[in-house]
């Protein structure tokens, strides 16, 4: 069991306002992990460096193997081969519709033939709950839940080892949410997943995650099991899990 | 009998009787799968080599849901050619092919029909109808908009037509300055060298200043600003659009065509005749500096022509379009970007088609003013 994400005395500023300091973090291979803390901590944040969207100014980060403070841009796109992610609000691409977008990475990278394709898009969309008549609608065609899910679909299609999932169950309806909860430990069962999220929905942190960390005061103040992140003395952690 | 060795993947198929052992090691996956697919349509080419395949799969390192695809779709191939398929694997591969089999949903890709010659035809006349009706219901909220500043004067939003202002025009002032100076200069230069070969030097003054006033300062101001602040007009409404704002001013009772687009259009209408005087004094600028250099014609006596030869008529003619164009522009940029639907791409379009339309409706209404000031014989 090595780590996927290793974070090491990250440093995060914009301008003169520090986001992080001194933030340590690992998520083990096959894990669940949660991004957890009050609002403007720099949950999101830290997922983008983590993903290479945006760049700390210190310590140093390793995902998958590669460290992202050397990394060249032929191991970057290599990289980004291996995850999948999940944007809050799907991110579809609005100009294809539904198929497009989840096939779009296949086509990009592989020689596949369209009938394979047809079949792995297919696949994915029937895991995700997504029903298969959506396939030549386009993103504004659809709900809220259902871009999640197709923005889902699309992280899955390369088979990733790693999964990022920005709020999955934000804007979703409790029902929803706890299908995505089921349906999140189902991927890992079937895709040996490791998953890491930020989320603030108590009933997806219980269900779903096996670790956590969370983000307070610039640095990460609990990390480990619920049980351990519960008994730590935190005025954060104490309001957020009170009567839990 | 089939073979493909690569770097990451290969695939050995050996015929034994009525079976065919099929052995794949290496990495099975979305990434490389594609190098042995075109193989497994031999294998099942006729005549078919045998009824069973067996796949032996221990030494495929990596094995994801695509290569289980990739199986399930040979398989079924196989079955309807009356062959059947066995699969030797370890407990994570049989699990992520127990799970691709699992299924109750009908796969298939998408099918793009191109519209026939009528059907497209159709499809765009009924889009145009539809774009012209909708302009014409936004004409009718504009005037009745109107109508309400005009009784209710108090209504008027004299914050957004100055914020406006500043916006749309005097920020575009630096643009204007350099262009029409910019065609001052090219278009003295152009003739200065006509007018040199039969000493008609003077005359520079007389065909830049008309042309100038009348036409050209007038449609080059009329085209930056519909590509400058016309856009921006579409842009910042399909914005507000997407986003939902308009909604929400809707539903706490601020009608947006009071509070954005009547003070965008007044402001614009404004504007544009002082926008027109300001590039009427550049692009001069730029002619009396190329006469001066070109044609030695001094700045003093270039004024002085000026005051002779150009009439005063021309100078308002040119300024009377200014509020046609500004309505044109404004108005365009903002019924497209009321026209935005909720998706980006739409963004981009409407943005676009604000700017195309703009400029095209001005040089029709321009063709419109040389036409009509013609006709009364100005």
């Amino acid at each position: 069991m090595y780590p996927v994400i290793e974070a090491k005395n990250i440093l995060t500023r914009f301008g003169d306002t520090v986001v992080h300091r001194h933030l340590n973090l690992h998520v083990n291979r096959g894990e669940i992990y949660g991004l957890l803390g009050p609002s403007g901590c720099g949950k999101t944040t830290l997922m983008k460096e983590m993903v290479l969207l945006q760049r700390y100014q210190g310590g140093s980060m390793n995902v998958l193997g590669y460290d992202l403070n050397k990394i060249t841009h032929k191991k970057a796109q290599e990289l980004r081969q291996k995850w999948g992610v999940l944007f809050q609000f799907g991110a579809l691409y609005s100009s294809l519709n539904i198929y497009d977008n989840i096939a779009l990475s296949l086509r990009e990278y592989t020689t596949i033939s369209e009938a394979l394709i047809a079949e792995i898009v297919s696949y994915k969309m029937d895991i995700v709950g997504l029903e298969q008549c959506v396939k030549e609608q386009y993103p504004s065609q659809i709900s809220g839940g259902m871009k999640k899910k197709a923005g889902l679909a699309r992280a899955l299609v390369m088979d990733p080892e790693l999964l990022f999932l920005d709020e999955p169950t934000s804007g979703l309806d409790p029902i929803s949410a706890r299908e995505f909860d089921a349906l999140i430990l189902r991927l890992r069962e079937h895709f040996d997943l490791s998953i890491v999220m930020v989320t603030h929905d108590l009933d997806s942190i219980e269900a779903t995650l096996d670790r956590a960390a969370i983000l307070d005061n610039k640095r990460v103040v609990a990390e480990g099991s619920l049980d351990a992140i519960k008994a730590t003395d935190n005025l954060f952690i104490t309001t957020f899990f009170k009567g839990r | 009998m089939i073979s493909f060795s690569g770097r990451t993947l290969s695939l050995h198929a050996r015929v034994q009787g009525d079976t065919v052992a099929i052995v794949v090691s290496g990495e099975m996956s979305v990434k490389n799968i594609a190098l042995i697919e075109p193989l497994l349509h031999q294998l099942l080419e006729h005549p078919l080599p045998s009824k069973i395949f067996e796949w032996h799969l221990h030494e495929a390192n990596r094995f994801d849901s695509a290569a289980a695809l990739l199986l399930y779709s040979f398989d079924e191939k196989a079955r309807l050619l009356g062959a059947t398929c066995r699969f030797y694997t370890n407990d994570n591969q049989q699990k992520i092919i127990d799970a691709v089999y699992r299924r109750d949903y009908q796969s298939g890709g998408v099918t793009y029909r191109p519209l026939g010659l009528v059907a497209s035809v159709g499809t765009i006349a009924i889009k145009k109808y539809q774009s012209v009706k909708d302009f014409v219901a936004f004409v009718g909220e504009l005037f009745s908009a109107l109508m309400i500043y005009l009784l209710h004067p108090k209504q008027i939003r004299f914050k957004e037509i100055y914020y406006a202002i500043e916006e749309s025009s005097v920020n575009a002032l630096g643009i204007i300055a350099i262009t029409t100076f910019l065609i001052g200069v090219v278009l003295a230069y152009q003739s200065a060298v006509q007018l040199k070969m039969y000493g008609a030097n003077i005359f520079i003054v007389d065909m830049l200043g008309i042309s100038v006033l009348r036409e050209l300062a007038p449609l080059i101001a009329a085209i930056v600003i519909a590509g400058r602040s016309g856009s921006a007009f579409a842009a910042q409404i399909g914005v507000m659009k997407i986003t939902e704002e308009l909604d929400a001013m809707k539903t706490m009772g601020f009608d947006p065509y009071l509070f954005l687009v009547l003070p965008r259009i007044i402001a614009l209408m404004l504007m544009m005749p002082l926008i027109i005087f300001f590039a009427d004094v550049m692009a001069m600028l730029g002619g009396m500096v190329v006469a001066s250099v070109e044609l030695g014609i001094s700045a003093q006596l270039f004024l002085d022509r000026f005051n002779e030869a150009v009439a005063m008529k021309h100078f308002w003619i040119g300024v009377s379009k200014g509020p046609f164009f500004g309505f044109i522009i404004a108005s365009i940029g903002i019924f497209r970007g009321l026209m935005v639907k909720n998706d980006t791409r739409s963004i981009g379009v409407n943005t676009t088609k604000s700017v195309v339309e703009a400029i095209f409706m001005v040089i029709i209404c321009d063709a419109v003013f040389s036409i009509i000031y013609t006709n009364i014989g100005i």
